[in-house]
Formats: C-alpha cells, structure tokens, sequence
C-alpha cells in the first residue's frame, strides 16, 4: 500500500507542477506545445514494453506479443512522429533581420 | 551489467533516477515558455525520453528480448516518416491522430494489466487497470474521430442522436460502475475488457461525433489531457513512477489548455462533455447588407493606401484557403508603404489551440507581429483599417450584447471598433455558432466575398497597380 500512496502523490505533485510550468507558455507556442506533450504522452511505451516482455515469456508468446507489438509501435510512433513535428514547428518561428527596415 | 540490473531494481535508486529525468522533462517544458529557447527544451524531453526507454530495458533485464527491438523499429521509422512527409497543413489531423495512438498504447498496457501481466492482483492494480484501459479506449476512439473530422474526411457538422446528452450520461455513469464492481464482485477479466471497451469507445465516438467545427480546440485539448491521463493511471497499474510522473505532467497540460480554450469560448467544459456544443441548429441566413451604406463607403483601395495602422484578423477560412501566403504577401507590401502590420490572433481561431500562429509562421511572418486578443484589443480603436481573413465568430460583437445567442459572453476581437474593416470571408453567412455578425451592417465595412486566396490574390493585384 506504501508504494501505492507513493505513486499516487509522484501523480500529484507532478499534475501541480505541470500545470504551472505550462501556465507560463505563450499562446503563441500553443501549437508546438500540445504537439509536444502529445509526444511525450506516447511514454506509455515503458508500459507497452514492460507489459510485451513479461507476455513474450509466457504461455502464449504469439498472441501475447501480437498485441503488445502494436502498444510498443504505436506508442514509438506517437514518440518519435510527436517530437519530430514539434521541432520542425518551432524551427519556423523565427525573428527577421530587422537591420534592413 | 548485473550489478545495474540490480542497481535499477532498488526502489530508492529508481525513485531518484525517476525523479531527475521528471525533472529534465520539466526543465524543457520550462524552456518552451521562450521562443528562442524552444527547441532545446523539445530536445531536451525527447532524449530524457529516450532515456526512460533504455533504463526500462535494462532495469526488466529485457535487453536480449530481440522482438522488441523490431518493434520500436518499426515505430521509430514510421515516426521518422511522418516528420519528414508533413505538411503544416495537415498538422491539426496528425496531432489528433498521433494522440490516439498513444491511448491506444494505454488501452493495451491496461488491458494486460487487468490480466495480472505487469500489475499486481490488488484491488489498487485491478482498479487502475480498468480505469487506464477505459480511458485509454475513449483517447483512442475520440482522436481518430477527431482526426478524421479535421481532415475532412468526415463531415465537420455536428452529428447529435436524440436525447444525446442523456446516453453521454448513462454511459459514463456506466463506466464509471464497472470500474467499481469489478473488484467487488470479481468479474473475470476477459468481460471486464469487453465490456470496458464497448462502454467507453462508444462514449468517445459519439461525444467526438457531437464537436463541431469551432468546438475542436476545446476536444483536442481535452483528448490530448486524457491521453496523459490514461498513461499516469497505466503508470499507477504496473507501479512505475516515471510513468506515473511525465504522463501526470501531460494530463495536466491538457487540462489547463483546454480550460483555456473554454474560457476563450466561455464555455464550460461539462457542458462539452456531456454534448452542448455552441452550435445552435438553426437555419443559416444570410444578412442583408445595408446597400446604402455600401455606397457610402470610401473607395477601398484609397483607404488601404492611407492607413498607417492595420490590423489583420485571420480565422479558419484563411487555414482552408490556404491563403497564408498572400497574406504575408498583403502585409509586406503594406509594410513597405509605411504602415505597422499587426496580426490579431484570437485563442481559438482555427481548430486547434495556436493554430493560426503555426500557420503565419509557416510563411515567415515575424512572430514579434503576432498579438493575443488582451494586448491587441486596446489597439483598434486607433487602427485605420482592419482586414479580416476567414473569421466571423470571433469578432462578431452580438457577443457583448444579444443575450440567449450561442456565442454571449465570448471574448472577441475589438473588429468593431476600428475605422474601416476590410472582409476577405467565403460569404455572409453566419460563422459556425449560428449567429448573424452584427458588424456587417454598419457602415465602413467593405466586402470581397469568395474563396480567401482568390480575392486577396485580386486584390493585391489591383493595389500593386
């Protein structure tokens, strides 16, 4: 149960603290942000590999992998597709040169 | 290697490992709160990122596990394919669609959570398990939904069934008893599943279906919450606190947008749950324009080539019209004629929040010009003219005073209040709320009705003369 309390107060206290990191991004990066924490919410792919190991050494290792296989792609996809795209927005914003005004 | 192994396995060590690459994701999320400082912080959460996965690797001792690298090949050549195939354009739908799969990965790691595989038999782990699994469902059915209808691919309109909110209702109080009963009652894991993911993804089907167009900022950002939060809870079902800490991060991200964007609509976000959209369902009219005023009106090109204060509004019709590119163009050559060029960005103007700033971006618009609604409102009443491209809701002043309208109480662009405002929409229709905009039948409003690109194109031409 100790464990559990833990892990409920690490869920917590890391809510809290995100929210008031995030309060501080302009609306401007909106976009790029969502995009960004689209990506990181693709770490379920701990779960997914975690979760796909303990199957593989089971009874049914098809079936079980099968399944798990699809977690761990579409949580990599999530991953990689997240920030990539979130990068190749923020490298359009950009200040000109005002020098030539 | 087996003293890492066994290193990693400590709880104390794990915790502590945990806690700083948390920290490390936090560190990068603070730096996006500056533009130039952005893309470090992206890169810095995706290597922390990467971190995670390596030490979850070693710390199961799942090195030698050959098929899950095949796996994450997979993945990670298809996400790399994705990032170099986009176009900005399509950046709505991809977000979405990218957000479903990972309640999709929720969906799968809490389903084998139900089943003891990675969780415990507790009721904590049976409980979590079912939640993330449910919720993981929804995320997924919900994104796709919504990624569909971004692109287009499906009809934009709201769908509703009679008495929508009531079964929106039903099924969520539905959800909400399976997760409760199942412990106590011990249903077996495979029913638990079936009827989980009937239950759930039949709620995010048809509350996705019920968004409409203007709507979707608010569902994206909620969708892009619950995504975190069905990760968190998986995170809680197999005991890992560096799951548990970035997915809470994620989830309350999405929270805070999407009660941003609620407060942009002044909406609330249970009315959105349970299916009130600001749509109203009414015939669209179109407003009769006062002719006489018209006639009045100064010659458009005179005007535009006096001002030396403008303000450009776009809106979702300069997204569909792709017409980012002759705006730039408008706001370069006005520029050089002397006149400030500021661009006047409501928070949900397009379908996601920040939309129109990625596309103005895109085209190299100076990201110094682009204004939010609180800081450009006091500005025009001084500006001499403002240039509305493809927005009508978010500057329709029936907002401040027609009470009973969908859109009463909505923050909206001071349009009104400026000399001479230039209207490059697609009709006179009413925008997606249904309600007609008061400020075309005033006078000092000049129309170029049509397809945005097109008319700007005309337009621009004809003023290069």
């Amino acid at each position: 149960m100790g464990t559990q309390l833990i892990l409920v107060g690490i869920f917590v206290v890391s809510a809290i603290i995100g929210y008031f990191l995030i309060n501080n991004v302009p609306s401007l990066l909106h976009t790029p942000l969502m995009s960004g924490m689209n990506a990181l919410s693709g770490i379920t792919l701990m779960g997914a590999i975690i979760a796909t190991a303990i199957a593989l050494q089971s009874s049914n290792p098809f079936f079980s992998s099968v399944l798990g296989g699809v977690a761990i792609i579409v949580a990599t996809v999530n991953v990689v597709g997240g920030f990539g795209i979130t990068n190749r927005m923020l490298k359009m914003f950009k200040k000109k040169d005002k020098h030539h005004e | 290697m087996n003293n890492l192994v066994e290193f990693l396995n400590n709880d104390i060590a794990y915790y502590v490992i945990s806690g700083v690459l948390a920290l490390c994701v936090m560190f990068g999320i603070f730096l996006m709160s500056k533009v130039e400082k952005a893309r470090l912080g992206n890169a810095i959460s995706a290597v922390s990122v990467l971190l995670a996965v390596i030490i979850t690797l070693v710390k199961h001792d799942i090195l030698g596990a050959w098929a899950l690298y095949l796996y994450l090949a997979i993945g990670a050549i298809i996400g790399i394919i994705i990032t170099i195939k986009l176009k900005m354009i399509e950046t709505p739908q991809l977000v979405a669609l990218l957000n479903g799969f990972g309640g999709l990965a929720s969906l799968i790691v809490g389903s084998y959570a139900l089943f003891h595989i990675g969780a415990d038999a507790s009721i904590f782990g049976n409980v979590t398990a079912n939640i993330a699994m449910q919720v993981g469902m929804l995320t997924f059915v919900g994104s796709l939904i919504a990624s569909l209808k971004l692109a287009r691919k499906i009809n934009q309109k709201p769908v509703s069934l009679p008495h929508h909110s009531l079964i929106l209702s039903v099924l969520l109080s539905l959800m909400a008893v399976l997760i409760i009963i199942t412990p106590i009652l011990s249903i077996p894991a495979w029913l638990v599943l079936i009827l989980g993911v009937l239950l759930s993804g039949i709620f995010g089907l048809l509350f996705t279906l019920k968004i409409g167009g203007a709507d979707m900022p608010i569902a994206i950002s909620l969708l892009n919450s619950l995504s975190g939060v069905a990760g968190a809870i998986s995170g809680l079902a197999i005991g890992d606190a560096l799951l548990v800490s970035i997915s809470g991060i994620v989830g309350a991200s999405g929270l805070l947008l999407t009660q941003i964007m609620c407060k942009a609509m002044n909406r609330n976000l249970i009315d959105i749950l349970l299916g009130k959209t600001s749509s109203k369902n009414v015939v669209q009219e179109a407003v009769k324009i006062d002719k006489q005023a018209q006639k009045e009106n100064r010659d458009p090109f005179e005007v535009i080539k006096s001002a030396k204060n403008v303000i450009i509004i776009p809106g979702y019709g300069m997204a569909i019209a792709q017409a980012q590119y002759v705006v730039k163009e408008l706001a370069d050559f006005l520029k050089k004629n002397g006149a400030s060029v500021k661009f006047a960005i409501h928070p949900v103007a397009g379908r996601m929040p920040g939309h129109m700033n990625v596309l103005l971006a895109e085209v190299d618009v100076d990201y110094d010009d682009l204004y939010d609604m609180e800081t450009i409102n006091p500005e025009f009443d001084t500006a001499d003219v403002a240039i509305v491209i493809g927005a009508n809701d978010v500057l329709n002043p029936s907002a401040r005073d027609k009470e009973g309208t969908p859109i009463y109480g909505m923050p909206i662009l001071n349009v009104d209040q400026s000399k001479e405002v230039f209207i490059f929409n697609f009709d006179l229709k009413p925008g997606y709320s249904g309600v007609n905009n008061s400020l075309y039948e005033r006078q000092g409003i000049h129309f170029f009705l049509g397809n945005a690109k097109d008319t700007l194109s005309a337009f621009l031409l004809e003023l290069k003369k």
